[in-house]
């Protein structure tokens, strides 16, 4: 526990706490505002009268006592009778019970919010304001969109929930594995969003709701796959760019500096997954993440990584990352010849900068010049137009 | 819950299909309504004439203006619907993506407002 038991406790205890509450009141917004009524109530008594033994017991009934009270107060009374019995059962007046004995719906929650009749965009916000906790302002910081839209999005994918009958409960066993799919896809999405900024919360939560994942589902080894492939990706975030904000790539990063913990971890992880022989695109990308990690990349086993993910899922993207490796391991000509049987990634500006680095590398600079340049009008960032304006200036004049 | 399940294809490939395939799909169409009386989801369901016999109707400022065509000209039409009891929107769907037009159209799947006595 940090300097602060009240932060501590919403990060741990508010996505359980609120996904409780739903599964009593069949409510999203009462329950949110619920949860969120009993941390201002905690964030006042907690330093005056001590911790409670259990913060989320503690959470849970303060918050239910609330939604009691808000009910009462609401003419509907006789249509809210249901409500109020179930809340009534739903903790032991005891407030230091533990939380442990009420089960436990977040799993519930992470499939409603991550429901495919959802836009995308409403289920990642869903995601991190109901599970996470984050603020909507914060939310909206975080994807760089007004709080207005981003509290609109989130008002209309609640209404949907509600109006269209989506299910809270996690899906039947023959819906499971294609509705997982589509819960892993938003957490590493959310992931990504805050990866290319460093004092983005983003990564962390999707790590933490990860983790939420394999708790709830130990034996799925594509949850356990993402929490390693999240971790092994984030224990490299401090190198990935230099202090002016340029791009480092992976083989000159100061493998000193990556974050041992997280390594540990994921490596771990992925040894434990790739156990249950159950391989999937999550597992097979940690793997090859956790073969960055040794003293020096191991190449030939990236390569036979990356032919597993191809058969698994076959895409152009990935075809381009096994040519690359394919040229770390033997040679940028085989690199090349690889790359250039890809199709479709004409307007990929990943494409014409790997292909224009292995020129570069065979001294073919005319034709690495023209690849770069391709590359700079395909929309670069601020840091790729930076490096890619290095490696041209690299080049013999032409 | 109630949903209407409203069926979009396009007419023409309707119109241009040889006549065995299209007998075989309205047989479909008949063996999913049963499936679906069978099962309790059905409360109701029709199929449309083509939108060359639609004709729209607006009032505007009390006056009645009636016009030759559909609502709106789309590369899918309207061809149909079902009205489904189901529990939740999943049951729904599982409904919807047998509709046999769910192959070479779209199902948009829609709940119905049930009003409060």
């Amino acid at each position: 526990m940090s300097r602060d038991p009240v932060a501590d406790a919403f990060r741990e205890e508010f996505g359980r706490a609120v996904s409780i509450l739903i599964r009593a009141l069949g409510d999203f917004d009462l329950a949110q505002d619920a949860v969120q009524e009993a941390f201002a109530v905690a964030a006042e008594r907690w330093p005056l009268d001590g911790v409670p033994t259990s913060p989320g017991a503690w959470i849970v009934t303060t918050a239910r006592n609330r939604a009691i009270d808000r009910l009462r107060r609401e003419r509907t009374l006789e249509t809210r009778r249901a409500e109020l019995a179930r809340l009534a059962e739903l903790a032991p007046d005891e407030e230091d019970d533990d939380v442990s004995t009420i089960p436990d719906e977040r799993l519930a929650l992470i499939f409603t919010c991550c429901h495919p009749a959802l836009s995308v965009d409403a289920q990642v916000a869903l995601t991190l304001r109901l599970l996470g906790g984050l603020t909507t302002p914060q939310i909206a910081r975080a994807f760089l969109t007004g709080e207005a839209t981003m509290a609109q999005r989130l008002v209309r994918a609640k209404h949907k929930i509600r109006a269209a009958g989506i299910p809270f409960r996690v899906p039947p066993d023959d819906a499971l594995p294609e509705r997982l799919e589509a819960v892993l896809a938003i957490v590493y999405l959310i992931f990504n969003a805050g990866y290319s900024d460093v004092r983005n919360e983003l990564s962390a939560e999707a790590i933490r709701l990860g983790r939420t994942l394999t708790s709830l589902m130990p034996d799925e080894p594509e949850a356990l796959g993402l929490v390693a492939l999240m971790l092994l990706h984030d224990s490299r975030r401090g190198t990935r760019l230099d202090d002016e904000g340029g791009i480092v790539l992976l083989e000159d990063q100061d493998r000193s500096r990556w974050n041992g913990v997280e390594i540990e971890e994921g490596r771990a992880l992925v040894e434990a997954a790739l156990r249950r022989r159950r391989p999937g695109r999550y597992q097979l990308q940690a793997a090859i993440a956790a073969c960055h990690t040794g003293e020096a990349s191991d190449w030939p086993q990236i390569v036979l990584l990356y032919d597993g993910l191809l058969r698994l899922q076959p895409s152009p993207v990935v075809e381009l990352n096994r040519a690359v490796a394919v040229a770390m391991h033997r040679g940028p000509e085989a690199g090349l010849a690889e790359i250039d049987l890809i199709e479709g990634l004409d307007g990929y500006l990943y494409f014409h900068a790997a292909r224009a680095d292995l020129l570069r590398r065979l001294g073919r600079d005319g034709e690495a010049r023209g690849a770069y340049e391709r590359a700079l009008g395909l929309q670069p960032s601020d840091a790729e137009r930076r490096f890619i304006e290095s490696r041209l200036s690299l080049l013999s004049p032409g | 819950m109630q949903y209407l399940c409203l069926i979009y294809d396009d007419e023409s490939l309707w119109a241009n299909m040889p006549e065995g395939e299209r007998n075989a799909v309205y047989n479909e169409y008949i063996g999913f309504t049963q499936s679906i009386k069978d099962s309790g989801h059905h409360l109701g369901g029709d199929a449309l004439q083509p939108t060359s016999t639609a004709t729209s109707v607006r009032v505007r400022n009390g006056e009645t203006l009636v016009t030759d065509g559909p609502f709106a000209e789309t590369k899918e039409q309207l061809g149909g619907y079902y009205l489904v009891e189901a529990k939740d929107v999943d049951e729904a769907l599982k409904i919807a993506e047998r509709i046999p037009s769910a192959r070479y159209g779209t199902i948009e799947v829609r709940p119905v407002v049930v009003w409060e006595e």
